[in-house]
């Protein structure tokens, strides 16, 4: 076989793995900054639940997480007669999500704590309340600081979509698996796999050094 | 006189063991100009950090504006403040830090209209009147769309002046506002200070090793040593005649120094 031939299937595969990793993106992003925001919360049980998330996904390895929403989660919703079993796909969106939610959070509570406390002193004195003072304060200082660590989240996240082959899903690296085995061509499309998920490792730290430079702008110009 | 806008009654300020201010009382008139001078470590900028709620109280109270700063009056007893009887509180005063703490994410312009606009509620026109007033004052007008990373130290303290105004505060805190400037840069801002010591309504209460302005714009001014006053007078009695011999010491080190 020619490896053009392969070209298609893998493309096919790229495109769900595209999909998986800015879906999970997504969704990390708004669980970094909910539980990395609620771990610093003065509400003991904000607070509680935010560590116990951190903890715990971040104890645990993302296949066993995922093998445990997908398999395990049913069984026990049938135990106490609920249905929840999820399609693989929000199996692995979920378990993706919630894996990069748990350190982002770690990154966005050290962000917003390495805010100088000056800060937070000049914005009490100009009477800000503290969601006031977090919003307009204290994020856009600490988002800028956030930015090297989410991208270094985001390429581990689009590595880590290759997982979601083992439950089922037609990713990149479950489209290769299918044509290792029908062509027993090993070489060739390992190659092709390796520089497809290089490339797109590489458009995506693109992607967030122009974030970064575009949510750091005014930093440009500390004399 | 009057009542006073500010009393400290027997306050006292500790950290853990160490104790900072013991049984302070001390008070500043409407639109009086005070300053506080004295040795380092001696609770200068205690008192203010105190006045502006950025630290609070083991014992005694402070009022401003008659009212307790620190407590509120319930059931005709007194409990420790809310945050929104400190909000409420907070309202009258306003504070020029040493280190100027502008905002670093926010132009000129925006460091002046943030607070106006989402504290006060000020409309987005009537902010930026009152900000570009604020420069005008300050002399700054033509940085209004610079970042503070880009203005020099003398001019980041001058928006931290401004800033403070928009707010319209009656008491102004002063904690050394030259302190962190190169000598050339001290005067500009010293003579914003001086413009706003002409107006007869705001009260003023600062902290400076700035000798010769405190005797200049100064009504009295008050010499710390370990978390008290240790003497006080009209500028002229205590650079001129201090009487106990621990003033005359300070003044003679700073005055040579
Ligand atoms: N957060 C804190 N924890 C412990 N001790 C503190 C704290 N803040 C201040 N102190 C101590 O309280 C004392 C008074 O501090 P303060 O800053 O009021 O002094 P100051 O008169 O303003 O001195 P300086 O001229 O150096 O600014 C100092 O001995 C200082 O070390
Ligand atoms: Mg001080």
């Amino acid at each position: 076989m020619h490896w053009s031939n392969y070209l298609e299937p893998l493309a096919r595969g790229a495109w769900v793995t595209i999909q998986f990793t800015l879906y999970s993106m997504f969704f990390g992003a708004i669980c970094s900054f909910a539980f990395g925001i609620g771990k610093l919360s003065k509400n003991w049980i904000l607070r509680g639940i935010s560590i116990v998330y951190i903890e715990v996904f971040r104890g645990t390895s993302l296949l066993v997480q995922l093998f445990w929403l997908f398999f395990a989660l049913p069984i026990a919703g049938d135990m106490i007669g609920i249905d929840l079993r999820l399609p693989p796909v929000t199996a692995g969106v979920i378990a993706l999500s919630l894996n990069l939610g748990a350190y982002g959070a770690e990154v966005v509570r050290g962000a917003i704590e390495a805010v100088s406390p000056s800060q937070y002193e000049a914005a009490r004195a100009l009477n800000f309340s503290s969601l006031q003072t977090l919003w307009r304060i204290a994020l856009p200082q600490a988002i800028p600081e956030m930015m090297p660590s989410f991208s270094n989240l985001a390429i581990g996240a689009l590595k880590d979509t290759s997982l979601v082959s083992l439950i089922t899903l037609t990713d990149l690296t479950f489209a290769a698996e299918q044509l290792r085995n029908f062509y027993q061509d090993s070489a060739t499309v390992y190659t092709m796999v390796l520089l497809m998920y290089f490339g797109m490792a590489l458009v995506l730290s693109m992607a967030m050094r122009l974030l970064e430079l575009s949510v750091t702008r005014w930093r440009g110009t500390v004399r | 006189m009057s009542d006073p806008i500010i009393a400290f009654d027997k306050v006292k300020k500790a950290y853990g063991h160490f104790t900072v201010i013991n049984e302070l009382n001390f008070e500043v008139q409407r639109g009086e100009k005070v300053t506080i001078i004295g040795p380092s470590g001696s609770g200068k900028s205690t008192v203010l950090r105190i006045l502006m709620t950025l630290e609070g109280i083991n014992g005694g109270v402070v009022y401003v504006g008659g009212e307790p700063l620190w407590h509120e009056r319930l059931n005709g007893s007194m409990v420790p403040a809310s945050e929104r009887h400190l909000r409420k509180m907070r309202t009258q005063l306003g504070m020029v830090f040493q280190q100027f703490n502008l905002f670093p994410h926010m132009s000129v312009l925006r460091n002046l209209t943030e607070a106006p606009r989402v504290v006060l509620g000020l409309s987005k026109e009537k902010a930026r009147q009152r900000a570009e007033e604020l420069l005008e004052l300050v002399g700054l007008v033509d940085q209004a769309h610079k970042f503070p990373g880009q203005l020099s130290g003398g001019q980041q303290q001058r928006v931290g002046i401004a800033r403070a105004l928009a707010m319209r505060p009656k008491i102004m805190l002063f904690d050394e506002p030259t302190s962190a400037l190169d000598p050339e840069l001290v005067g500009e801002v010293l003579n914003v200070i001086r413009k706003l010591a002409a107006e007869h309504d705001l009260t003023m209460v600062m902290v400076t090793h700035e000798m010769r302005f405190a005797r200049e714009i100064s009504d009295r001014v008050c010499f710390f040593d370990k978390g008290r006053i240790h003497e006080q007078g009209t500028p002229e009695q205590l650079f001129s005649q201090p009487k106990e011999q621990r003033t005359r010491e300070f003044l003679k080190a700073v005055l040579n120094g």
